[in-house]
């Protein structure tokens, strides 16, 4: 039995043949951007908002098995989130004092609810990559944004008043996959499209019918909340 | 807040009861059957079934799981932690490797429904270990003791509490005649499950036939789920599962999973000596002078407004951690102090310790994770409590080894394939392939007490009336790793018995305790049971040593922790007591134990 030994792997030739054709810079998004231009943000002001689009576009790309985070309007759930009880920190414990430097394995000890995060990092991350790119994030080509996103996630972009970078990268990847995955009505997952791409149910629920059939493909598509079929 | 006088005061009742969780609702029911006036007292709202898991809004993770729609709102209080006493400690600011609930029901409304007994030896563990091992084999540090009480004494009230919740299972040993099938090293069990076993899911299969062929034995987990169409003892019925994988953190739809909604609530709330108040949240247990007697409790209730609750007998019955932070802010028994290893309240914190492994099927697998119950599974207990001998991986206690399947919900409950990358290209492709193709085993084990594990009062932060918090110092020692040593040779063995593997990786915890993912929600300690006042909080009856008018269930009563899901035992010691405070204690109110 051999341990993991990922270059025999077949999705990862996949992956590296498509990583190498994204390292050409793109223009815009995708073709599927035009969702998220007809979304006006209501929380994130516009600097944000191309950070937020370009970044998830990143994170998610579209690829061969279909659309990434722009298409299934990530950058939307996530402006939506941010006014929420969870966006505004209503759900935690947000009273000080704060320690920002205690041991991360002691959970988030940010003086920043999540949106604040957002903001104050977005800020401080666009003036770092000015200085020494003289550009901000959406703008830098293919190539350097997903530099600056290995640094970001390895904590060494400095950011005051928080953590680590690495804080708020997590958070941003933890908001994605969130609007790759939950329902539709939070605004992502657009056409289920997250759904599909795993083979989840979404909402059916019930499964009475096919606990006797283990191995058996499941042949029905995704439900959402609102009752739709995907 | 605590020094404030009350606004008002309510009209006396017989029982008072803090909390309408498990404990709660089995505690109202029992004593409003004997006759008593029970006042439930219960910080939340009233969540029936009907509302709080209707279709399809319960199918939705991001609320459930993600934002925690039924937990704690940590806003208004939640707990500090340190690892140990040199440090500072910082506030549990998002919960993470474990939920707190709020809401009747509790956090029985949102669990899994493991529900097991309590092997004879993780009762009487000093004892067995030190007969089996001798003295020295227990680590200087560790503060383990055994329960003032046998599982023989117990056995009757685990399977009441397994009646009451159409408990599906399969009998390993009954009245000492071993069954195929069901777990041979159980203890004897008077009667079966009320319930047959869950339906054996893709993953469970793969790992019995693996645990087979190692000649180790798999049998189904009991689960709360109904199996079948049944009527508990208080008559209350419950749906079949449908094994619909919004189970743990969500309530069911189905009124299959047993919680306080589905199996009591319907037969107590109609019952005119029974009242509950929501939104009522006890900030004290009030004692007379002499600190001797309970006079009742004060709380807030829904307009903010500060309320006297007088009550003959005050049941603590608010959770673990609720448990003993209620205690310590109403001076209520000697705080436990570390350095003189004097005082009781907040000694023996302590928790779980998981190993896991995570295996790759190979391509064409087709697992369909979506289909899931919160206790469907197949488990081994053969490295459990005595059953193996514990001299090879030195250490005491032992871990149950589980293939469950609960839900593949896709924000939390996916891999990806090995070697996918973090984020960007190809992190898509290794979702799809991981998705069906991974299944996990997790070795979820047993902690000892230690000297150095325990709860007190926060100095610096406090909930929103301005109390301090419960502070936690707890950390991993070196038994736990040996442990996780052990358990990782195990699951790499069963591992590489398994059909249709392509990988596999094992993981054991090596350094702290990391607060932020989810582990369990098995924290136990802190009020402990013991055989006199100078070792524990409560009797074998749960009854306080100090007070003999306040009984204090839950977790909270455990000395050190099971590797087993504590919610079988934590019914079983609120059933036993039920029974003496019936039996004796109404007809003569004082100590059930001298
Ligand atoms: C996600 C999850 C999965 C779990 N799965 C399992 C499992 O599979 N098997 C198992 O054995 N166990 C499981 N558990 C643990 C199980 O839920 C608990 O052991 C059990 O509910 C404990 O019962 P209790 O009565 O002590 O507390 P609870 O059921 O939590 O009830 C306590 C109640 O007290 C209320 N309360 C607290 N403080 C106050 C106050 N000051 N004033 C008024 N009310 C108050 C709370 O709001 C709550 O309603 C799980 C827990 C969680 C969170
Ligand atoms: S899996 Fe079964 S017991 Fe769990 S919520 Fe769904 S129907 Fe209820």
């Amino acid at each position: 039995m051999k341990k993991y030994d990922s270059s025999r792997r077949k999705f990862m030739q996949i992956s590296i043949a498509t990583s190498t054709m994204l390292l050409i810079p793109r223009a815009g998004f995708s073709q599927t951007q035009n969702h998220n231009e007809m979304y006006v943000p209501q929380f994130f002001n516009q600097e944000e908002w191309n950070f937020i689009c370009a970044i998830t576009d990143q994170l998610i790309p579209e690829d061969e098995l279909g659309g990434g985070a722009i298409a299934a309007g990530v950058p939307e759930f996530i402006d939506r989130q941010m006014l929420t009880d969870y966006g505004t920190g209503a759900l935690f414990y947000m009273s000080g004092p704060y320690h920002i430097d205690a041991l991360p394995t002691l959970g988030y000890q940010e003086q920043y609810a999540p949106n604040e995060l957002y903001q104050h990092a977005i800020a401080q991350i666009n003036h770092y990559l000015q200085q020494k790119y003289q550009k901000q994030f959406p703008d830098l080509d293919a190539e350097t944004q997903i530099l600056v996103m290995k640094e970001l996630e390895a904590g060494t972009i400095p950011l005051q008043g928080i953590s680590s970078s690495t804080t708020f990268f997590n958070l941003l990847w933890k908001n994605t996959q969130e609007g790759f995955f939950s329902d539709p009505k939070y605004g992502g997952n657009k056409q289920m499209m997250g759904w599909k791409l795993l083979g989840f149910p979404g909402a059916r629920a019930d499964f009475m019918d096919f606990v006797d059939k283990p191995g058996k493909p499941y042949p029905y598509g995704p439900v959402n909340l609102a009752g739709k079929r995907g | 807040m605590l020094t404030k006088k009350a606004q008002k005061t309510m009209p006396k009742t017989d029982v008072v009861v803090i909390g309408l969780g498990w404990t709660g609702a089995i505690m109202s029911k029992e004593l409003v059957d004997a006759g008593l006036k029970v006042v439930a007292l219960e910080r939340g709202d009233h969540r029936p079934t009907s509302e709080g898991a209707a279709y399809p809004g319960i199918a939705d993770e991001l609320s459930h799981v993600q934002r925690f729609r039924l937990f704690q709102r940590m806003k208004n209080s939640t707990v500090t932690i340190r690892y140990n006493d040199e440090s500072e400690a910082v506030p549990y600011r998002q919960l993470g490797s474990f939920y707190l609930g709020e809401h009747v029901g509790g956090c029985g409304f949102h669990w899994n429904g493991m529900t097991w007994r309590a092997l004879p030896e993780d009762l009487q563990i000093r004892s067995k270990y030190i007969e089996k091992y001798g003295e020295d084999f227990i680590p200087k540090e560790s503060t383990i003791q055994d329960y003032p009480v046998t599982y023989e004494e117990l056995e009757p009230h685990f399977e009441m509490f397994e009646n009451v919740c159409g408990t599906s299972g399969q009998a390993g040993n009954l009245n000492g005649k071993i069954i195929e099938g069901g777990n041979p090293f159980e203890s004897p069990r008077a009667n079966d499950y009320p319930n047959e076993p869950l339906k054996t899911l893709y993953s469970g299969n793969i790992f019995k036939n693996a645990a087979k062929k190692l000649g180790l034995h798999p049998f189904p987990i009991p689960a709360s789920n109904a199996s079948k169409p049944f009527t508990n003892p208080y008559g209350v019925r419950l749906g079949p599962c449908n094994y619909c994988g919004f189970c743990e953190d969500f309530g069911c739809y189905m009124y299959s999973k047993a919680s306080p909604q589905t199996t009591i609530l319907p037969a107590l709330i109609p019952d005119p000596n029974f009242e509950l108040r929501t939104q009522s949240e006890v900030i004290k247990i009030n004692t007379n002078d002499a600190k001797d007697r309970a006079t009742g409790v004060t709380y807030v209730d829904k307009n903010g407004d500060l309320v006297f609750q007088p009550a003959d007998m005050v049941l603590l019955c608010a959770f673990q951690i609720h448990n003993v932070r209620l205690l310590l802010v109403s001076k209520i028994g000697e705080p436990y102090n570390p350095q003189t290893g004097n005082g009781v309240v907040g000694k023996n914190f302590a928790y779980q310790y998981n190993t896991s492994a995570t295996i790759y099927l190979k391509e064409g697998a087709i697992n369909n994770p979506f289909i899931g119950a919160g206790a469907s599974g197949t488990v081994i207990d053969d490295f459990n409590g005595l059953n193996f001998d514990h001299r090879e991986g030195n250490f005491i206690g032992g871990a149950y080894i589980a293939a469950t399947n609960t839900g593949g919900r896709p924000i939390a409950q996916t891999h990806t394939a090995p070697g996918t990358p973090n984020w960007g290209a190809g992190w898509k492709q290794g979702k799809k392939e991981g998705y069906q193709r991974t299944i996990s085993l997790n070795a979820e084990g047993s902690v000892l007490s230690y000297k150095d594990a325990y709860i007190d009062l926060d100095p610096t932060y406090t909930d929103r009336f301005g109390i301090p918090l419960a502070r936690m110092t707890f950390n991993w020692h070196d038994n736990e790793y040996r442990q996780g040593d052990y358990m990782a040779k195990q699951l790499t063995k069963i591992c590489e018995a398994m059909e249709n593997v392509e990988s596999f990786s094992v993981q054991k915890i090596t350094g702290d305790w990391d607060t932020r993912n989810y582990q369990s929600t098995h924290i136990t300690g802190g009020a402990i049971t013991g055989d006199s006042p100078k070792n524990s909080v409560v009797n074998k009856y749960l009854q306080s040593w100090d007070i003999p008018n306040l009984f204090i269930y839950g977790a909270s009563a455990f000395p050190q922790n099971l590797s087993y899901n504590p919610t079988g035992l934590v019914g079983a010691l609120a059933y036993h007591s039920a029974k003496a405070i019936k039996e004796r204690y109404l007809s003569n109110p004082g100590p059930l134990v001298k």
